[in-house]
């Protein structure tokens, strides 16, 4: 039986982008003034290399069956983002087509369109409309609505005044009242406590199994599409490179970043932020200064980060956060300068480096990835996700000569047994 | 790119609707897609007006203080000072302008923006973007139905005034065909402006100039029928002049000079061209709304 509820072939999306003009929007007076320019001053043939084609989506095809929950992953700028748009029909595909049965609803953001002046009860309604609910269904389940995102006391608030968990609650609440055959989700789990993220990940797993929904997922949460996903679908500068089993092609995932640690941080592309400072490099160094290949636990160890100063000015209110984080996500640990006491007040615009002392590595053997987020005066300077990766060798954290295990919890910490008598 | 078309077998198949998404293929469900958004339309005028009458302190005082000042405004300069001639009680003939006018103006410069302040739904949900400015251009109307009360209660008192004792007379039956031209003029600057907007950022700053230049060359001081003959074919360019003579046609009943036909053909036929106009351009535009926006 053909059960095929997405179809997708040769799917292609390309977007220009223009060398020359930088801006981010075109402005009437530029395109005005270049004409008058072009009638006045001859104008030259056009150099070939000013426009260039950028495939964000290219040759993609797939099927997905219904009742399958597939999670999509890939790098920042894979394409995963367009592949969404491309389903959700907001962007237009350049080649190809996708043939889609059935209801959809997309979710690429919690609570698209809440308005801030309108309260909770009036926002479920504009939100549910927005999401392709009709006045009757948003209706029907509003008590169920409300009691999921336990938003009751404050219904007739306007929504500026709750907390950003509560409405972050009452917008997953709506979605997870859709009834779409089809459910298309970007990376909405990253937001919400814990607690809520788990009756999220319950509520889309109950969605997917008992009402034999079809779900698209999208995130960066390994831990998350393996948990709730059966296929998964890997993509790589907008071509799909692996589908399969969630978890070989999680797998996979994680050995290709790997291979990216190979890449010099000077020339990672995928990175955001203003570009005024750029990091180029770390080294890791032992407590004797060494530089070494990996750390080991317990022991001190240093990342020495080198950085490009591109505006050559002296640099205050810096802030520059390294986050650990395993393989499939999960931060352990975040490692913030202006957090930790004392922050940078100024640095000499000739300085080119920053090191991060931490004096007893609590992290069980096994291989880390860290995420680099710099700010300058509160903006995005630097920001490059996996920016690079470390080994942990086994160490005498407790000072027993007794190694921790590895794959045996990831954090470690003093700790002491006794019998109280 | 889309098409949508409700499968017929729907028992066999169990599917309620199959979607096909085609590069360069918008055109062919787009009507019925925009009925099927019918609700989201509701919403977002109902969102717009909630927030528009939650926001101001004043909420509805605005709809009806700012027709008022203007007309306190027009009757001391054209009436006070200038003494231009007026049909029938010169208040009544004033707001029966300015309501139009200020309903075109703020349709057409909320409809322009409407794009733009509603990004994130546009990047982030699919809808036939059509939508959003004809909301903006409902919401505006509902500012004009309040103001409308204020002009019936001037019309009241002047019905009472032994120097006219006012009322109008059949005529009014015809405001409903004024009034819808004047929605058309305002959705059809409206689109244009919207996508302009989109496409060009620094568009914005060119339309409260045009509203501007606008409210000066329209008749709303004072009454068309002073317009030398010779240009009131090219006066009634500006669509504007026949939808407020013709306000003025259908409220002032006896008051009113004749309607000059030729003049209301004119800006009916503008009217038309710039709708039919803004919506092609607005349709072709469309698609590329969330790439650029």
């Amino acid at each position: 039986m053909s059960d095929t509820v997405i179809q997708i072939e040769n799917l292609g999306k390309s977007y220009r982008l223009n060398h020359e003009a930088q801006e981010r929007y075109v402005a009437l007076r530029d395109v005005i003034a270049r004409k008058i320019k072009g009638i006045i001053i001859k104008p030259k043939p056009k150099k070939m290399s000013q426009t260039e084609e950028f495939w964000a989506v290219k040759n993609i095809s797939f099927d997905i069956n219904r009742g399958d929950v597939v999670g999509i992953i890939g790098r920042n700028g894979a394409g995963k983002s367009t592949l969404l748009k491309l389903l959700s029909r907001i962007t237009e595909p350049t080649t190809g087509r996708i043939r889609i049965r059935g209801t959809v609803a997309s979710l690429l953001e919690v609570g698209t369109g809440f308005h801030p002046e309108l309260t909770g009860r009036e926002n479920i309604f504009l939100n549910g409309a927005i999401l392709g609910m009709q006045r009757e269904d948003i209706r029907r389940k509003f008590d169920e609505i409300v009691a999921f995102a336990e938003v009751e006391r404050f219904l007739d608030t306007p929504i500026k005044r709750y907390s950003s968990g509560m409405s972050v609650r009452l917008a997953f609440a709506v979605a997870a009242h859709l009834e779409p055959e089809i459910l298309i989700i970007d990376e909405v789990l990253a937001v919400g406590d814990a607690a809520f993220q788990k009756r999220c990940m319950g509520k889309m797993g109950e969605v997917s199994k008992n009402e034999g929904r079809t779900v698209l997922f999208v995130s960066h949460q390994m831990a998350a599409v393996e948990n709730l996903c059966k296929t998964g679908i890997m993509l790589e500068r907008g071509t799909v490179v692996e589908k399969g089993p969630a978890s070989d092609v999680i797998k996979k995932y994680i050995t290709g970043l790997s291979e990216l640690s190979k890449i010099s941080l000077a020339d990672r592309a995928d990175r955001k932020g203003s570009g005024e400072i750029q990091f180029t490099s770390v080294a890791l160094q032992n407590g004797k200064r060494e530089t070494v290949n990996s750390f080991t636990s317990g022991e001190k160890s240093i990342f020495v980060l080198k950085y490009n100063n591109i505006a050559k000015r002296d640099i205050s209110q810096l802030d520059v956060e390294v986050r650990i984080e395993t393989y499939r996500g999960h931060r352990l640990i975040l490692l913030k300068s202006e957090m930790c006491g004392k922050g940078f007040d100024l640095i000499p615009k000739d300085n080119d480096t920053i090191e991060v002392h931490i004096d007893r590595l609590p992290l069980a053997p096994g291989r880390y990835c860290t995420t680099l987020f710099v700010t300058l005066k509160g903006d995005i300077v630097d920001w490059v996700k996996e920016a690079w990766f470390f080994d942990v060798e086994p160490g005498d954290f407790y000072g027993t000569g007794k190694l921790p295990p590895e794959e045996d919890g990831l954090i470690l910490t003093p700790h002491h047994f006794h019998v109280p008598i | 790119m889309i098409t949508s078309e409700t499968v017929q077998n729907r028992e066999e198949t169990g599917f309620s609707q199959e979607i096909v998404i085609e590069a360069g293929k918008t055109e062919l469900h787009y009507w019925r897609d925009l009925w099927r958004y019918r609700e989201l339309f509701y919403f977002l005028a109902w969102r717009d007006i909630l927030v528009r009458y939650k926001q101001t302190a004043i909420g509805i005082a605005w709809a009806v203080v700012q027709p008022l000042t203007t007309t306190f405004v027009s009757i001391f300069i054209f009436k006070l000072i200038a003494k231009l001639p007026s049909d029938g009680p010169y208040p009544v003939m004033v707001l029966a302008a300015q309501l139009p006018w200020q309903f075109f103006s703020r349709g057409l410069s909320e409809a322009s923006n409407s794009l733009i302040s509603n990004t994130n739904l546009i990047s982030k949900i699919y809808f036939p973007r059509l939508i959003i400015p004809a909301s903006s251009v409902i919401t505006a109307l509902i500012d004009f139905l309040i103001s409308a009360v204020l002009l019936a209660v001037v019309m009241f008192y002047y019905h009472f005034s032994p120097e006219y004792l006012f009322t109008p007379d059949w005529h009014v039956v015809t405001l409903p065909i004024f009034l819808l031209l004047a929605i058309g003029a305002a959705m059809g600057a409206g689109l244009w402006f919207a996508a302009l907007n989109v496409a060009y950022r620094d568009f914005r700053y060119i339309v409260p100039f045009i509203i501007t230049v606008g409210a000066s060359i329209s008749p709303v001081g004072f009454s068309s029928a002073i317009i030398p003959e010779k240009w009131r074919l090219l006066y009634s360019l500006n669509p504007l002049v026949g939808v407020i003579d013709g306000f003025r046609y259908a409220l002032l009943g006896k008051y009113s000079p004749p309607l000059y036909l030729p003049a209301q053909a004119v800006s009916l036929g503008f009217i038309l061209i710039v709708l039919v106009t803004g919506i092609l351009y607005f349709r072709s535009t469309e698609k590329r709304f969330a790439d650029v926006i």
